[in-house]
């Protein structure tokens, strides 16, 4: 295991086997470290593990993380749905007004909403958008990163670690002067003289996902690196030695090893900016001009707590959360698949 | 694999790619230049229509505006607060956790490890709603409570997740020789496994930390009427104003902002690049 600073090597990643899409092979950093004692020593060697037999151990040691879970996760997920079945405004938050169960009134209601469609479709294509966008950016230069000396790799991570440090709130505020059309370097830069780009609707959400894509590809970009460094350089130098092309090494070799962490990094990114709110909010001052910025959570946000319709709100709540689960159940079926072990 | 690359990239394309790989850094970087530089900018300086991309008389101002704002240092001290307590108390949960589904065998182990993973898919921003109501009836409104109860719980599934490889990774010949050796399972635990495991802590909770620290829309939700609870979000926007923001605060307090994830980072960045690495694979 390397110990230079910003080099990338997994606990696992000591140069040995191919770690063959699945449960990777792990030498572990720990085991290194810690020189495991000599086996056979005393009767009991070669027995279960003690911690093994636990009884109702396991149990103690999941009780705080069930308790934190049930009270501050699920339950609140199912008052969301809850609270989606009931007229709930500001009387009833009140206490002026009984609540009243509504069925499916909510849903009712926000399905005939022209602009919760609007919503939707912007919300999927936006977050679509910055995926496609965050992954290329991410392996595009995690490739790179292989291809360079320490010197050029040094300097990439720190500018990317420092884009990844950057809090979204003061990632929005700077982007906004970067492209601010009085006193902003991009356009005298450009040539755009006094070009707005948050009043219009694909610009501003082009500028929101230019900042989305630059805090968001260097955790990409580093997790790809670190499953490329993983690769034993045997097997690839064997194959370059057998005549395989370049491509050929890419296509056959690496890009079925690093299967797993594209599953993983590609998830995360579905699930980051399908949720993105903090940039949509700051960069176009709470959904844009007329709304034409909005995606669900701010379009959520803004039903809630800016009109009081905690319903509707928490009817859109829940269409955001039945679609993460889809995907959820998307991603599930790819691990099984790929035969790893929980 | 670099000898490799070495071998069969020809020089001339080496040299491109690292041409490029530093235009890229420097692109990166840019926006952090420009946040810096633009705090350090005399008044006025930055409300120019000719930005320069340098400053011949750097000036604090912009930073005596932000620390003259009433509380900004208590809002950076409960912007701390929040993400150290969530830090630590999500680590120490995960751990337990993590400890329990991959040192042990039971029943419904397997659901268990599913429900984290679904659990983590879970649109934090879409629970603002009842988390609002919840916090109301505990009587956290208005509190850091109501700001770090949801993030440990948000933390914990990506946390349990990630530390498990780190887990599973300690043999468990150290535990029967711990055991043998007349170790108790508390003890084997805390000063046996917690050490070994620390390192993959310490990548998890870069992610815990970035949560509690971004934290905006809870800030924004939750504390409505009692500002000396709000956090360094909220601090920011004061300077914002989409009509006519004062630059120069909105970049100093940008600044402040984000110069304790940089040092977090700067600190950490080792355990978390081979913490990833390490998490992904598993």
């Amino acid at each position: 295991m390397t110990d230079r600073p910003l080099t990338v090597s997994a606990p696992g990643a000591a140069p040995g086997p191919a770690p063959a899409a699945g449960p990777a092979v792990r030498a572990s950093s720990a085991r290194a470290a810690t020189k495991a004692p000599r086996p056979g020593r005393g009767p009991a060697a070669g027995r279960r593990s003690p911690l093994a037999r636990g009884g109702w151990t396991p149990w103690l040691y999941l009780a705080p993380a069930l308790v934190v879970l049930g009270g501050l996760l699920v339950y609140p997920v199912y008052q969301l749905g809850l609270i989606s079945f009931l007229e709930y405004t500001q009387a009833q938050v009140s206490g002026g007004e009984p609540t009243s169960f509504q069925g499916f009134g909510n849903y009712a209601a926000l399905f005939r909403d022209e602009q919760f469609w609007q919503v939707l479709l912007a919300t999927m294509v936006f977050a679509g958008a910055c995926v496609v966008s965050t992954l290329a950016v991410g392996c595009a230069l995690a490739v790179l990163l292989t291809r360079v000396r320490a010197l050029p790799r040094l300097a990439l991570m720190l500018a990317a670690l420092g884009a990844w440090a950057t809090p979204a709130v003061t990632g929005s505020t700077v982007w906004l002067l970067l492209f601010d059309p009085d006193f902003g370097p991009v356009n005298r830069i450009l040539g755009l003289g006094d070009h707005s780009w948050t009043y219009g609707r694909y610009s501003a959400f082009a500028l929101v996902l230019l900042e989305v894509v630059w805090c968001s590809f260097p955790f990409v970009m580093v997790t790809v690196y670190a499953g490329i460094r993983a690769v034993p350089s045997e097997v690839l130098e064997a194959a370059s030695l057998d005549g395989a092309s370049q491509w050929r090494i890419w296509r056959s070799m690496l890009a079925p090893m690093l299967r797993p962490i594209l599953v993983v990094v590609t998830i995360q990114s579905v699930i980051w900016d399908f949720k993105v709110f903090t940039q949509i909010y700051v960069m176009t001052n709470g959904g844009g001009i007329a709304g034409q910025n909005l995606v669900l959570n701010v379009y959520a946000y803004q039903k809630a707590f800016a009109s009081s319709q905690y319903g509707l709100g928490s009817a859109i709540g829940v269409v955001m959360l039945l679609i993460l689960l889809a995907v959820t159940l998307v991603y599930l079926r790819l691990l099984r698949r790929q035969g790893e072990e929980l | 694999m670099r000898n490799l690359v070495r071998r069969s990239v020809r020089r001339p394309w080496r040299l491109a790619a690292e041409a490029s790989a530093l235009l890229i850094a420097a692109v990166v970087a840019f926006p952090l230049y420009w946040m810096v530089l633009s705090a350090f900018k005399p008044a006025g300086e930055i409300e120019s229509s000719e930005p320069r991309p340098w400053t011949l008389s750097p000036s604090l101002d912009s930073f005596r505006r932000v620390f003259g704002q009433q509380e900004f240092g208590r809002y950076f001290l409960n912007s701390l607060v929040v993400a150290v307590t969530v830090v630590a108390v999500s680590a120490l949960i995960a751990f337990l956790a993590a400890t329990a589904v991959t040192r042990f065998r039971f029943r419904f182990r397997t659901t268990l490890l599913i429900m984290f993973l679904i659990a983590q898919m879970v649109p934090v921003e879409a629970l603002t709603i009842p988390l609002f109501f919840q916090m109301r009836d505990f009587g956290q409104l208005n509190t850091l409570g109501a700001l770090i109860l949801p993030h440990i719980a948000f933390s914990l599934p990506f946390a349990i997740w990630m530390l498990r490889g780190f887990v599973k990774a300690v043999p468990e010949a150290l535990e029967e020789a711990a055991h043998i050796d007349g170790a108790s399972r508390t003890r084997f635990l805390w000063q046996i496994l917690f050490p070994l495991v620390f390192p993959g802590l310490v990548a998890t909770s870069v992610f815990s930390f970035i949560s509690a620290w971004n934290d905006f829309l809870f800030a924004k939700s939750f504390i409505i009427s009692d500002t000396s609870q709000s956090t360094l979000p909220m601090a920011l926007l004061v300077f914002y104003k989409p009509d006519d923001p004062d630059w120069g605060g909105v970049m100093a307090g940008s600044t402040v902002m984000t110069i304790p994830v940089l040092i977090f980072f700067v600190l950490v960045q080792r355990r978390l690049v081979s913490g990833l690495g390490g998490a992904v694979k598993d």
